[in-house]
């Protein structure tokens, strides 16, 4: 395996320049990190603050799926080349565990 | 070339964990494993909501009267951090900076250690009110649940101090540098599932 791996050292300028994209790339994770921070707050906030359970359930829901996206574009490089295969795998196990869980729910109410 | 060749910052590749045959492979067999591991957690979801507040006749037990807000905010925080901090770690890694991956991660794991241990004091305290694991299908299936998740935690804890044990005197390479990189997509996977079990769980037990 070890021959397929052949490494160029970088110039002076593509090291500085792949060193300021580093440094852009990780504030966008920081940027990502202050909205994950913030839907939390205004998730535990609403439910604390009472609102109707019919309202509020499918807006922490939706919260949520916006959180876990964030986490799955920025925090495990979705954004980056080459992820294709990656969101292939995840989107199709989204797709059985969406499935799944509606199956069981939708079986639970319509026996009640 | 080499896996254990030293690197300097110059030589070391932007992508070292898919600078090699072995590392992409890795990478993908383990975005195949999170997939298995979404379905997995799925039927646990599915069972918690289906048998949810539900058991013998006259239970006392249901999610209004066990969940407490507070803790689960606490216990939400503590991991939504170490998630940024193991970022901060793989960024790091990207630079060829071992010292501060392996701080990053210690930062990590205590972090991780945190949220553990106010699990473990929240299992506690339920089975001393006396809602344990054989109480009622409720007790059965949020124990697997939120309890399945609490093993993943302690897998990567695990994880995450044997690999910076393994390799403190190594420094950092294209043979670790995949498996640091593993760990870290271990570590927000966890993180992912537990934003569904605070909004599902926690959330709406109580809303």
């Amino acid at each position: 395996m070890s021959e397929e791996t052949t490494l160029t050292p970088r110039t002076e300028k593509e090291f500085e320049y792949d060193r300021k994209r580093a440094a852009r790339g990780m504030r966008k994770q920081v940027a990502a990190f202050a909205m994950m921070i913030l839907f939390t707050f205004v998730a535990f906030a609403a439910v604390q603050a009472g609102f109707p359970a019919n309202f509020i359930g499918p807006v922490i829901l939706l919260l949520a799926g916006v959180q876990v996206a964030l986490q799955f574009y920025f925090f495990m490089h979705w954004d980056e080349k080459g992820s294709g295969t990656a969101q292939f795998f995840m989107y199709s196990a989204i797709l059985v565990a969406f499935t799944m869980v509606l199956t069981f729910v939708t079986i639970i109410w319509w026996g009640e | 070339m080499d896996y254990n060749t030293k690197h300097t910052p110059h030589t070391w590749p932007k992508h070292p964990e898919t600078a090699s045959m072995e590392g992409k492979n890795k990478v993908t067999g383990f975005w195949l494993f999170l997939g298995g591991e979404t379905v997995l957690f799925a039927t646990l979801f599915a069972t918690y909501l289906a048998l949810k507040d539900r058991g013998p006749s006259g239970m006392k037990f249901s999610t209004h009267e066990l969940f407490e807000l507070p803790l689960a905010f606490i216990m939400t925080m503590l991991l939504l951090t170490s998630s940024l901090t193991s970022v901060y770690a793989m960024y790091h890694m990207k630079n060829f900076n071992f010292k501060a991956m392996q701080a990053w991660i210690s930062v990590t794991v205590l972090l991780g250690l945190g949220f553990l241990g106010l699990e473990i004091y929240e299992f506690v305290e339920y089975v001393h009110k006396g809602f344990g694991f054989r109480q009622s299908a409720f007790g059965s299936s949020f124990f697997t649940l939120v309890g399945t998740h609490g093993v993943h935690v302690i897998i990567g804890l695990v994880w995450f101090i044997l690999l910076m044990l393994r390799n403190a005197k190594r420094g950092l390479n294209l043979y670790n540098a995949p498996k640091y990189y593993l760990a870290a997509l271990y570590w927000h996977f966890i993180d992912v599932v537990w934003v569904f079990i605070f909004t599902v769980v926690y959330l709406m037990g109580v809303m």
